[in-house]
């Protein structure tokens, strides 16, 4: 006969502030994850087929991301593209077992909330 | 520290989309890197540059992968997030099918942007 299997452990704190790093990461790479499938996605390609499609459709949203206001609201969204990526990245060398430990998994999670961060502030400074 | 025995290139167990989920994330991260450097090295400045950038084989099969990829991965993504919050079975199937169907669209929608008009 085999006993009850151990409850899991749960975590109830859910307020931002009070997650550690690898906590912050992962909730911010669902989050942008899902912003990046809507509204990202589909205005990507409505850009795309709009830019591509005539050189009116090209020259108008060139001048409407020619905008300050404009330009800030898609570094916005370029920070959802750059965590995903940084998040998806130290994942994928989880996934392979580098740097699973506490202290190296923490350290990890901080670089990537720092880089993601970084880069884009480097796509702002190359926008401006 | 019990290790996980199958195969993941055997039958699939489930570890189908969680491989794939991966596999797809890095064509992307390769076509972010590459994309970004080509932007960087020679930004396009006017429509016939952005244009012609797009007009390579190379490039407009690269793009078409990538957002390929880039559907399957969110398709893996979205219903991850569906299963963890939505439980009626009924509601899961409805938004399953929205998320699938919306997605399905989109890779047409992307092969038509890429090749359509020419």
């Amino acid at each position: 006969m085999s006993s009850a299997p151990k409850p899991r452990p749960r975590y109830y704190d859910l307020n931002l502030a009070h997650l550690p790093p690898p906590g912050l990461v992962s909730i911010f790479h669902r989050v942008t994850g899902f912003l990046l499938f809507f509204p990202v996605l589909p205005a990507l390609l409505y850009l795309l087929q709009a830019t591509l499609g005539s050189e009116q459709g090209y020259s108008r949203w060139r001048d409407f991301f020619a905008q300050g206001g404009v330009k800030l609201v898609l570094l916005g969204f370029i920070w959802l593209y750059a965590h995903h990526f940084w998040a998806g990245i130290r994942y994928l060398l989880l996934d392979v077992h580098w740097g699973i430990d506490k202290a190296p998994a923490r350290a990890s999670a901080n670089a990537v909330l720092a880089l993601g961060v970084i880069t884009t502030l480097l796509i702002g400074w190359r926008l401006w | 520290m019990k290790r996980y025995t199958k195969n993941p290139v055997g039958a699939h167990y489930g570890l189908g989309d969680w491989l794939l989920q991966r596999l797809t994330a890095v064509v992307m991260a390769l076509y972010t890197i590459g994309f970004a450097a080509c932007l960087l090295m020679g930004p396009p400045s006017t429509y016939a540059d952005w244009k012609a950038l797009f007009a390579g084989n190379f490039v407009r099969l690269a793009t078409m992968f990538f957002f390929a990829a880039l559907l399957y991965h969110a398709w893996v993504g979205m219903r991850d997030i569906v299963m963890d919050y939505v439980k009626p079975t009924g509601i899961r199937l409805g938004l399953q099918t929205i998320i699938g169907g919306a997605l399905f669209f989109q890779l047409i929608w992307a092969a038509s942007i890429l090749w359509g008009a020419r």
